[in-house]
């Protein structure tokens, strides 16, 4: 019960955080290019995603279920290290925090700079970036959807929440009409990233045989010791080395 | 850039990342829980001591460069 919600949480934050990303570039894009070609991009690389997922979800149910929680354990082991690592220096003051209102501006002028948009068929600046944007994006929710729910068994669960979260941001982006600047992401990404190193140890661990102190509930030990030495870590980042550097500006 | 080239740089940027000592460093500490289980040694504890270590080695290196 206590891995089926975990699993939930981390699915559903991991894809937020991501369907944030994606929501910027596309807003920033149709708002200068016009949403004809801009919304033809989304649409070419939700096809494609959508395609490359049914056509490689049933295989990885012919892969031998040990070598699968190795291989997939290890790789969410090794991007959520990443996303946490990032994360605690955001935290600590080392690194900027990220701004999607300024992500926004930049994507927008950006834009605003590129060959003019033509006033007559597909516009292919805007095409390609919203593509890109949404496929590189949408590899990520849909590399997270299949480490936490298919080492499990619960595909479903997972790509559930990942819809949920993908529902909502657009929802609100289309509520607010513009980035979502007040999201937190960086506390997003801290919790996303505790979450995915912490499956990540568990099934890759499981997938090398290992017998892990009580089960299942070892994945809550995992995710409060590497929850807490994150914590740790950023507090210590704080104390020591932000009051050396100047207030980082946000970029 | 190839597109073969794109392609591989997105795989290395997703799977290795800023930091390569920490992703060689995850495959080391594999390789040894894998060894001390063959042994017959309970190597539960080996993946989550090496993920720490890691972690902690890789932050304080970037935040030294960065200081």
């Amino acid at each position: 019960m206590s891995s089926a919600v975990l699993l939930f949480v981390g699915a559903f934050l991991a894809s937020a955080v991501e369907a944030v990303e994606a929501l910027t570039i596309v807003l920033a894009v149709g708002v200068v290019r016009g949403w004809r070609s801009t919304l033809l991009g989304v649409a070419a690389a939700t096809i494609l995603l959508a395609t490359a997922i049914a056509v490689l979800g049933p295989a990885l149910g012919e892969l031998p279920i040990s070598t699968l929680r190795l291989v997939v354990g290890a790789l969410l082991l090794s991007f959520g290290l990443q996303w946490l690592r990032k994360a605690i220096l955001r935290a600590g003051g080392v690194k900027p925090l990220r701004d999607e209102g300024a992500a926004f501006a930049a994507e927008r002028e950006a834009a605003g700079d590129a060959t003019p948009a033509p006033s007559r068929g597909v516009d292919w600046y805007a095409f390609t970036v919203a593509f890109k944007g949404v496929l590189l994006e949408g590899l990520e929710v849909a590399f997270i959807v299949i480490g936490f729910g298919s080492t499990h068994g619960r595909l479903g669960l997972a790509a559930g929440a990942a819809a949920a979260a993908v529902v909502l941001v657009v929802a609100v982006g289309l509520i607010v009409r513009g980035p979502l600047e007040r999201v937190p992401e960086n506390s997003l990404k801290f919790v996303v990233g505790v979450l995915l190193a912490s499956f990540g140890t568990f099934w890759a661990g499981e997938g090398l045989g290992v017998d892990w102190p009580g089960d299942d509930l070892a994945i809550v030990g995992l995710v409060a010791l590497i929850g807490l030495v994150s914590l740790l870590l950023a507090r210590g980042l704080r104390e020591r080395w932000a009051p050396l550097r100047p207030a980082p500006e946000h970029a | 850039m190839s597109l073969l080239g794109r392609i591989l740089r997105f795989c290395w940027s997703f799977v290795v990342g800023d930091d390569w000592r920490v992703a060689a460093g995850l495959l080391a500490a594999l390789v040894v829980t894998w060894l001390l289980q063959r042994e017959g040694v309970s190597a539960w504890w080996c993946l989550p001591f090496a993920v720490l270590l890691l972690l902690i080695g890789s932050v304080r290196r970037e935040a030294r460069a960065a200081g």
